[in-house]
């Protein structure tokens, strides 16, 4: 099978989107003429046209209302919030109308938007370029999360997102652009319900999702050196989460590490931690540990923006602690 | 039928000059029995009345087509009476009724109707002009000339998504016909102490959007002015801005004890009353007996009972159903 960047497969998924379905048109910053950000959408200016292609002023909430009006009227549309830091300014829009309308107006309405964001750390874009706000947006009734840690995932959860009725939000780390993968040609949408076993094991459950999941599989593989078989889990969907994946896994290993870039405290890993001794308390050997980002605003310097994530040693220390603790 | 001349004016139908008069006081009506019905504790939480400005969402709306989009804010209980949600179900979203028009679920600031294209009931200020630049991006995208008409009030314009919303709407020509409702106070604040310009239609022309200010307590002036603004954006000749200058003779909501206005100020804006005015000028030329303006409060009155007596009616939600209409459930997908 033949690989791609994941920033590629993203195009891939853009491309045949707005090929096979008159009603898709992207919109954003900088996704036209200069080719998108992180080059995911080079080339598709030239080839779908200003129509279907359009850069935005820098007016996050009101190219997100856009996106929303659009949807409501019978288009299919794709926004690309640049970042989920320049997201703030469209929470309103998406917290008030898009994840509400449906509800608030009776069934009346559904809103089929989907927003794309670049999200996470790792690049030393200091503190207001590195936030993981994905957490935050799984909050929301009304929405679905979903997190692409690969390039299959990349092209084929822009697929399927594009054919469900309500917002969907598409969180791609930025660390994970340039990265490679084997994606079907002929691959179309994929599942957004479930989580993926990426890797089984037997003697910890390893459950993450997004720029965390390559770490996790680093940390998996120093810990078979000593012995350890991990279970690597992507969760792949935060809304609707894939609970008894995630509890199945549990329930074989007894021991549950959850590895998530945002800041500890209020994370969405302490939602899944909650979720974990709701459904298996009594099938674990050891309280669940969390390995998230520390409570600082991501610092410039390397080192320490560094040591202010995740990272295999923090994952593979857990996991030891854990057994011996 | 006489007519009369006033200059740009056509002559005025007298059948359409009695719609325009009994719309009003549907309006005005429903408004009054809704503070009786609040008082009574059958509706809840907020309300926010139009009574005094009853002259925009008539006026307005007769320059709109049942084809045209209408997003509207939490004032909004006569833009939905006038473009024809039934006066019942918007009683009944009032008392939170599953026959509510947005089956209760939304209440006084969240009225929904899809089959009239009436896209609420949007309670943050401004938050509906974004929205409505949607709706009309689609509209373009799909080749139709049709209107996205957006209410919105005097508050919203400091709000950054009024700028950015008129510029998007005229850097892509989209057909917006935004509606500015200047009641001269953003709740409590009155427009001079939270704007440096005072003068909306500066603003808009400033963001690149045509303007004009009309009198928003003469019906007949924002029929005229929204039927000539509508026309152009119709023609694709993109978004119009209309700064209605209005106001409302009763408090923010119920909850406003009116500390930031004199009583004074509000028994002068009330000489200028849009129903009474209106009234007058029919009268004057012949256009109203006092016949005809019984029977028209008598066949609103019977309207009005009828609503309460449907919302009465009403049954609740099951509890069982909280959930539903979170997500779209796959069968009913598009």
């Amino acid at each position: 099978m033949r690989k791609l960047k994941y920033r590629e497969a993203v195009r891939e998924g853009l491309r045949e989107a707005l090929k096979s379905d008159p009603r898709v048109f992207l919109m954003g910053e900088d996704v036209g003429k200069y080719g998108g950000t992180y080059a995911c959408s080079h080339g598709l200016l030239e080839e779908f046209g200003p129509d279907r292609i359009r850069d935005t002023p820098l007016s996050e909430s009101t190219f997100v209302g856009a996106g929303i009006g659009a949807a409501l009227g019978g288009m299919r549309p794709i926004v690309e919030v640049m970042t989920v830091n320049f997201s703030l300014l469209a929470l309103d829009q998406i917290v008030n109308n898009a994840a509400t309308i449906r509800h608030m107006s009776g069934g009346q309405f559904s809103v089929p938007l989907v927003v794309r964001m670049a999200t996470g750390a790792g690049r030393q874009v200091a503190a207001q370029h590195s936030h993981s706000l994905e957490g935050w947006y799984a909050h929301i009734p009304g929405i679905t999360v979903v997190t692409p840690a690969t390039p299959a995932d990349a092209k084929g959860m822009l697929l399927a997102a594009l054919r469900e009725p309500d917002p969907v939000f598409i969180f791609e780390h930025a660390m994970l652009y340039p990265m490679e993968g084997e994606v079907d040609e002929h691959a179309g949408p994929v599942d957004i319900s479930r989580a993926a076993v990426r890797r089984p094991g037997k003697d910890v459950s390893l459950l993450t999702f997004g720029g965390s999941l390559w770490k996790t599989l680093e940390a998996a593989d120093q810990l078979a050196l000593s012995g350890i078989e991990a279970e690597v889990i992507d969760l792949r969907v935060l809304r609707p989460l894939d609970t008894p994946s995630i509890l199945a896994s549990v329930r074989k290993t007894h021991r549950a590490v959850i590895v998530d870039e945002a800041w500890r405290t209020g994370s969405f890993a302490a939602e899944i931690s909650a979720q974990i001794m709701e459904g298996a308390f009594y099938d674990l050997d050891a309280p669940v540990a969390r390995v998230c980002g520390a409570e600082v605003p991501i610092p410039y310097p390397k080192h320490l923006e560094d040591a202010a994530l995740p990272q295999a040693a923090a994952i593979v220390k857990a996991v030891q602690e854990m057994r011996h603790g | 039928m006489s007519c009369f001349a006033e200059a740009g004016m056509p002559d005025l139908d007298r059948a359409h000059g009695l719609v325009l008069l009994r719309e009003m006081i549907r309006i005005r009506r429903f408004e009054e029995k809704s503070v009786e019905l609040y008082s009574a504790g059958k509706i809840r939480g907020f309300l926010h009345l139009y009574i005094g400005e009853e002259a925009v969402a008539v006026g307005a709306m007769q320059a709109l087509t049942p084809d045209d989009a209408i997003v509207a804010t939490y004032r909004e209980h006569g833009h939905s009476l006038v473009r024809g949600t039934p006066a019942g179900p918007l009683m009944a979203e009032l008392y939170g009724k599953a026959d509510g028009c947005s089956r209760g679920r939304g209440g006084s600031m969240h009225f929904f109707d899809a089959a009239r294209r009436f896209y609420g009931g949007l309670a943050i200020v401004g938050g509906g002009l974004p929205v409505a630049v949607g709706l009309a991006l689609a509209d373009k995208l799909q080749g139709r000339s049709r209107v996205t008409a957006c209410f919105f009030g005097d508050g919203a314009v400091a709000e950054g998504e009024f700028h950015e919303s008129l510029n998007l709407a005229a850097l892509w020509k989209l057909p917006v016909l935004f509606l500015c409702e200047n009641n001269l106070y953003a709740m409590g604040t009155a427009l001079a102490r939270h704007q440096a310009q005072t003068d909306i239609t500066l603003k808009a022309k400033g963001d690149g959007v045509p303007a004009e200010a009309v009198d928003g307590m003469d019906v007949l002036a924002v029929e005229e002015a929204t039927r000539q603004a509508a026309a152009s954006v119709r023609c694709g000749d993109g978004p119009y801005l209309l700064e209605y200058r209005t106001y409302r003779f009763r408090a923010h909501s119920m909850y406003d004890p009116e500390l930031y206005r004199s009583k004074d100020e509000v028994e002068q804006w009330k000489q200028r009353d849009p129903i009474a005015t209106y009234e007058a000028r029919l009268r004057q030329w012949g256009l109203l007996t006092d016949e005809e303006l019984a029977k028209i409060e008598a066949a609103v009155d019977a309207e009005i009972a009828e609503a309460v007596a449907f919302a009465e009616a009403g049954s609740w939600e099951p509890v069982e159903d909280l959930t539903k209409d979170v997500y779209t459930p796959p069968q009913a997908a598009g």
